[in-house]
């Protein structure tokens, strides 16, 4: 097998630029685009999903977006088929109580004669418990990051530590660059996302600096930087195919689940494809950068 | 150590027919006279549960509206009665599997299970019910506290009247009194002026005229109810008075339809996974990639056996969990099997290989399996819903995946070194 092989901490630079143009790029992402497409979960408000029969044309969602704005007074914010079927219908509106939600059920049943008793799922959030999984969602992920930084600090050291919280941060803010930058609505299920790749990609740092651990007490006289560059080769396979794998189970989950399960795999694959690239190339160059700030601040 | 060649067989086939009996009793259970040991998949009373986003139903979260000063004791005990109440009149509408419980300080969380409709019973129950008498100068004569019992009829309410649906309230004793006193004061008014309205959350459903004091242990109700809306309003009169009022804050319905398609997506996109992971597995690290198969397969079963055993509430992301879970397992297999390959490109014979590979790959697999741990933790305390579900299938398919990449691959690594398989390029090398 030939071995391919270039310098990744030597060239670290390249590396940093790369991933802060991916996170810049969602920062616009965010502010063109006024913010995440954020789902009732965060702000409030009613989706319902019904099943039309037959298929769905855009006269028909025209048709249904005119009954729904008659019955509620304004416009509903999404008219829409549901992504894994012809015929789901999904309609997004502000928050509706139950008798609302039974008149715009029963106005589209007449309108287009549908033989369904009732709606195929329906979902209501009020903006209280919305703020509520916000700051859950908030607390969550920090509490975890500290925890992180807890654990890798006491098991290597604290500027390891660091490194590994850098690129895990790095990590959430590429899931979330592509959420602000695609649009991909986002539901409270993203904050678990969000958390499993912490827990996730946090796992190949370590393996990495495992290595690097192991590799420094053979030689202490070899520079760090060289240590470093080769236990990220020693882990390349494994990294990549512990990815594999992973990536194997959860695109199956994407590609063969309904449309609320797939809205939760898309995050953990963007999360994953970010975790093998942080800790591949991030994690132990920012440990050897932050070792060397160290050095210059002592030789001062 | 190495193994015997017997050792070895005797490992190899013992882990293989373990892991049959193993996935015997999941899918079928085990039951010794009447006490279920292990419950079936398929058992949803003893063993996995499935969740409303599978199973189909409602899941609503009350917030009480309480108003006024009211010390935590009354908060407390006032929302009990709320729980109580609510199961109740589940309980009237024939809806007996649903469940009640407090959530947090102020709210209420119900779930429906496995209903045809779940809007419909959330309509019914969303009916607060607060009763109350109010005359014409606002005052409120009687509330939901004062009424004995409440009954539906069917009759005439005067001689000349038609025959019609109606209920019938029965007052306490001390209503009694309060109520006549009510209706003389009422009786004196002006026409137009002299009514009490009966009104259900504030909104008016009769509104009588008095003519004189009425001194009677019962009243009725009327209006054009048929016998069902006659029947429903008294039994909500009937369950009671909430101490507060509620507001639907949060609500997800799934009909049943939608949630059997989703389980049967998943565990299909799950079958397809696993077959995956084997191939690629198997091309990658030849006999080792076999090893890790069979402890992918040992995994899997466990996984479905201790959700059943920990009657785990699966949701939708629960399988999603698992689904991950078996990506992730093959990652300790991947980290020792690249650990025997370098071990073996060292020069180094197969057995000490293997042992050596176990033996340094151990850390990283802790370590690393840790953090998951930790992340898995902290979902489960701070998440809400089916995340919950999640954080449980992550949780155990974790700790289990330690187990049979560090024991069951290793038991069965050393077996096919034993059986003599010294060619390098089985192990992937």
């Amino acid at each position: 097998m030939k071995k391919i092989r270039f310098d990744i901490i030597k060239n670290r630079k390249i590396y940093y630029i790369v991933s802060l143009v991916i996170i810049l790029a969602g920062v616009i992402g965010f502010v063109v685009n006024g913010g995440f497409n954020l789902d009732i979960d965060f702000t409030g408000g009613t989706t319902m999903s019904i099943e039309m029969g037959e298929g769905l044309d855009r006269a028909k969602l025209d048709r249904v977006e005119t009954v729904a704005e008659q019955v509620l007074g304004e416009k509903p914010s999404v008219v829409q088929k549901a992504g894994d079927s012809e015929s789901l219908l999904v309609i997004k509106t502000k928050e509706l109580d139950t008798e609302q939600r039974d008149t715009l059920f029963q106005a589209i049943k007449e309108e287009f004669s549908l033989a369904v008793e009732a709606p195929e799922s329906t979902e209501n959030v009020s903006a209280t418990v919305g703020e509520d999984i916000r700051n859950r969602a908030v607390l969550s992920v920090s509490v975890a990051a500290v925890l992180m930084l807890i654990y890798i600090s006491i098991r290597f050291e604290f500027m390891s530590g660091v490194a590994a919280v850098v690129a895990l941060l790095h990590d959430v803010l590429v899931m979330l660059a592509a959420y602000a930058i695609f649009q991909i609505p986002m539901s409270s299920t993203f904050i678990a996302a969000m958390l499993t790749i912490i827990g996730y990609s946090i796992n190949a740092t370590i393996i990495v600096f495992d290595r690097t651990r192991e590799n420094r007490k053979k030689d202490f006289k070899r520079p760090f930087e060289e240590v470093a560059e080769e236990s990220i080769w020693q882990t390349m396979t494994r990294s990549i195919n512990t990815t594999v794998t992973t990536l194997l189970t959860i695109t199956m989950v994407y590609i063969f689940g309904v449309t609320s399960v797939r809205n939760f795999a898309l995050p953990l694959i963007i999360g994953i494809i970010a975790g093998l690239y942080s800790s591949i190339f991030l994690s132990s160059s920012i440990w050897t950068s932050l070792r060397g700030l160290r050095r210059k601040k002592k030789a001062n | 150590m190495g193994y015997s060649k017997r050792k070895s067989v005797i490992a190899l086939v013992l882990v293989i027919l373990i892991t049959a009996g193993l996935a015997c009793a999941a899918i079928f259970g085990i039951t010794i006279g009447d006490t279920t040991i292990v419950a079936s998949v398929t058992d949803e009373k003893n063993g996995i549960k499935r969740g409303l986003d599978l199973a189909g139903g409602s899941s609503i979260l009350y917030e009480a509206q309480i108003e006024g000063e009211l010390s935590a004791e009354e908060i407390d005990s006032g929302l009990n009665s709320c729980v109580a109440m609510i199961q109740q009149r589940l309980t009237n509408l024939g809806y007996t599997e649903a469940t009640v419980a407090r959530a947090g300080d102020n709210r209420i969380s119900v779930e429906i299970p496995a209903v045809t409709n779940p809007e419909e019973a959330v309509q019914k129950l969303g009916s607060t019910a607060k009763l109350e008498f109010v005359d014409s100068d606002g005052n409120v004569v009687l509330s939901g506290s004062d009424i004995k019992n409440a009954t539906s009829q069917y009759g005439r309410l005067t001689e000349a009247g038609a025959m019609q649906h109606f209920v019938e309230l029965e007052l306490t004793d001390e209503a009694v009194s309060k109520f006549a006193e009510a209706t003389k004061n009422m009786a004196q008014k002006t026409d137009g002026k002299n009514y009490i309205a009966i009104t259900l959350d504030g909104e008016v459903v009769s509104q009588p005229s008095v003519t004189e004091e009425i001194n009677s242990s019962t009243c009725v109700i009327s209006g054009n109810y048929s016998q069902e809306d006659a029947e429903w309003m008294a039994n909500l009169i009937k369950s009671g008075q909430m101490p507060f009022a509620l507001k639907e804050v949060q609500l997800s319905s799934v009909g049943p339809t939608l949630g059997e398609k989703a389980l049967e997506q998943s565990l299909f996109a799950g079958a397809i996974g696993i077959v995956l992971v084997m191939v690629f597995l198997i091309v990658i690290y030849k006999m080792s990639g076999v090893v890790a198969s069979l402890a992918l397969m040992t995994y899997t079963t466990l996984v479905v056996l201790f959700c059943s055993l920990f009657q785990i509430n699966l949701s939708l992301p629960g399988i999603a969990g698992i689904i991950l879970g078996i990506g992730m397992a093959v990652d300790a297999n991947v980290i020792i099997f690249e650990r025997i390959k370098e071990e073996l490109r060292a020069e180094k014979t197969v057995r000490s290989s293997v042992d050596a590979g176990f033996k340094r790959a151990l850390a990283a697999i802790i370590d690393s399996n840790i953090t998951t741990i930790i992340a898995a933790i902290v979902l489960k305390f701070l998440g809400t819903g089916p995340i919950v579900g999640f954080a449980d299938t992550l949780l155990i398919g974790v700790i289990t995946s330690m187990f049979t990449a560090v024991i069951v691959s290793r038991l069965l690594l050393k077996s096919l070194v034993g059986l003599g398989l010294k060619s390098i390029k089985a192990y992937g090398a």
